[in-house]
């Protein structure tokens, strides 16, 4: 480098943009490679930041989003004030907050099970039951859901009678609707969630188990003191992952379960967002909404991510 | 785990107890599958009982000859593998362009690139203004707003990234000394060698590409446009508000109950993942692993 210095002292300019030259020709090539993710994410991620501007215009299809008049922070005063709003936070931190309640800890428990088991194609056929219901969409296991809780034909009802029970109209009631949510999100996120915890347990030294074993420590005793303290690491980055998503109620899973007779617990800030902007067109509104929402995901994944360092090493950046 | 010999009877109880919890667990997995196969093979005056529903009674494949029998199926199926098929190939070849051109350690802004993708897995516009900007591009309707969108995606450029970083440098380095110019190197030795993580990214984004149903459903217009996750979810909503219609998407006879069709769109809609993703779980399990661990 310090000789192209010197050359360029020397022949001026006409070296400087051969270094420049250079410099691009060799790099060249590599941002070609760069170019199309980087084009796909400027329009289809950075435009759509641009639209964030909508939340503070009274957008009028004829005037465009430059030519729609300006109105500040009204949909926001809006918001705020409207009851429904304060529902549906509500309803979104309580859906949220019983998902990570129960779907947290299930993986690990899960992971912790399978990793007891000693006969290897037991454990494998075991898994790969347990993680079919992740590759299915919301779509289809709703449609499978229905079925089973129908109050009329469902198997759960008819198990239910044959206790004694009365039936119940599990999506329909709004006092098993969130149960409902819980559960099946467990039945459909515990088997794939087990897979990183047993990669991770995989992962621990084996000799630990060996002088815990010649202690005489017993099978819970080991997972007490090995396993589970192996395994904080990488609970703690999910954990955070999990805080960040907090906001993020599970749409797809909401959406495609809810009708109005559960609206008053499951109604959830995406579903509202989605209502208010697509079908009734308060684009300004809905986009304020979710404005308010991704904000508030982003700061909250920052503080998580920055409370976690302060007490140890292990966090996502 | 254990070491052969002394097993006491806390261990022994602790096996039965895990062994048949697991036994409980994958019956009750299966079930619910296995509850929509037999209605979709149950007969019309069978399908109102309350029951169990662990064998078909008045066992008959009409569902499925009178679901076939519908033109929307075979649009569904031809639309979902092809944004399927061309969605995963073209975000494979951008993720992995991509992760090459970050992979360099030397090139010049690649923190800054970086930050700038990982943000978007942080932050979005929202709803509205990715409606917007997709009808900006003119793609309503057409099936590139199921694939388009999708191409650039933060978790598989970084994990691709990754992966190409632990390559040992000397192998560029060696080709390079032998003449090779930039472009060979990315094509005839790192791209042959990452098979690996593009095995890992094809499977998630194809799966995801298969499942996918809200982005059809806001996007798209025309029935004949329709994938097969829409048109299961068109039916099942419709279901929702008229429990005794298919009728708008698919026409049936009295011989089966719509519930039985219905039933059966479900698994003409799954079978392909079903029937697959047991003998590729291997590469998804690894994805994982390599993402999770690696960071």
């Amino acid at each position: 480098m310090n000789d192209a210095a010197l050359h360029a002292k020397w022949n001026g300019e006409k070296t400087s943009r051969k270094r420049l030259g250079a410099r691009l020709g060799k790099y060249g090539f590599y941002y070609l490679m760069l170019a199309p993710a980087l084009i796909c994410f400027l329009i289809f991620s950075y435009v759509p930041m641009y639209g964030i501007v909508l939340a503070f215009k009274n957008y009028r299809f004829a005037d465009g989003i430059l030519g729609s008049p300006w109105v500040g922070f009204e949909y926001f005063k809006q918001f705020f004030n409207d009851l429904f709003f304060w529902r549906i936070l509500r309803n979104t931190l309580i859906i949220s907050g019983l998902h990570l309640l129960f779907g947290f800890p299930a993986p690990i428990v899960l992971a912790l099970l399978f990793n007891e088991l000693t006969s290897r194609r037991f454990k494998k056929i075991a898994q790969t039951i347990s993680y079919l219901p992740h590759f299915m969409s919301w779509v289809i296991l709703s449609g499978i859901m229905l079925e089973l809780l129908s109050p009329s034909r469902g198997a759960l009802n008819y198990v239910i009678r044959l206790f004694g029970g009365h039936t119940v109209h599990f999506l329909a009631d709004p006092g098993y609707f969130v149960g409902v949510l819980v559960v099946s999100h467990v039945w459909q996120s515990v088997g794939w969630g087990s897979v990183v915890y047993l990669a991770a347990i995989a992962g621990i030294d084996q000799d630990q188990y060996e002088s815990a074993r010649i202690d005489g420590a017993s099978r819970l005793q080991q997972m007490r003191y090995i396993t589970l303290p192996s395994l904080v690491p990488i609970m703690t980055v999910l954990f955070i992952l999990s805080l960040g998503g907090i906001m993020n109620a599970g749409f797809d899973q909401i959406f495609n379960l809810y009708n109005p007779a559960v609206y008053r617990v499951a109604d959830v800030i995406d579903t509202y967002v989605y209502r208010a902007g697509l079908l009734e067109t308060k684009y300004g509104f809905s986009t304020a909404v979710g404005l308010f929402k991704n904000v508030v995901a982003l700061v909250l994944v920052a503080s998580a991510n920055y409370i976690v360092k302060r007490f140890n090493e292990y966090g996502i950046w | 785990m254990n070491m052969a010999g002394r097993k006491s009877a806390g261990d022994i109880a602790f096996d039965l107890f895990n062994y048949a919890f697991m036994i409980v667990l994958s019956l009750l997995f299966l079930y619910p599958f296995w509850n929509l196969l037999t209605l979709s093979m149950t007969a019309p005056q069978f399908v109102d009982k309350l029951g169990l529903r662990l064998w078909a009674e008045g066992i008959n494949l009409y569902s499925y000859k009178q679901l076939f029998n519908n033109d929307v199926i075979y649009s569904a199926y031809t639309n979902t593998i092809i944004r399927t098929v061309v969605g995963t190939a073209l975000t494979v070849l951008v993720s992995m362009c991509a992760a090459f051109a970050l992979s360099r350690r030397d090139l010049p802004f690649r923190n800054g690139v970086t930050l700038i993708m990982l943000f978007t897995i942080f932050f979005s516009g929202g709803l509205i203004p990715m409606y917007m900007t997709v009808k900006w591009l003119g793609l309503i309707g057409s099936l590139w707003s199921l694939i388009l969108p999708s191409l650039a995606n933060a978790w598989y450029i970084i994990l691709a990234r990754n992966f190409l970083m632990s390559f040992p440098k000397e192998l560029e380095e060696s080709a390079l000394i032998d003449g090779a110019n930039p472009v060979q190197v990315a094509f005839r030795i790192i791209f042959p060698l990452s098979m690996p993580i593009v095995a890992v990214i094809a499977l998630w984004a194809a799966v995801a590409h298969w499942n996918a149903w809200f982005d059809a459903m806001i996007y798209l217009r025309e029935k004949s446009d329709y994938v097969l996750q829409l048109l299961v979810q068109k039916i099942f909503n419709q279901d929702r508000l008229d429990p005794t219609n298919t009728g708008t998407y698919i026409q049936i006879t009295s011989q089966v109950s719509n519930q039985s069709v219905k039933a059966a769109t479900i698994i003409v809609a799954i079978a392909p993942i079903v029937l697959v993703y047991p003998f590729l779980q291997k590469y998804f399990v690894k994805g994982v692993m390599v993402g999770s661990l690696k960071g």
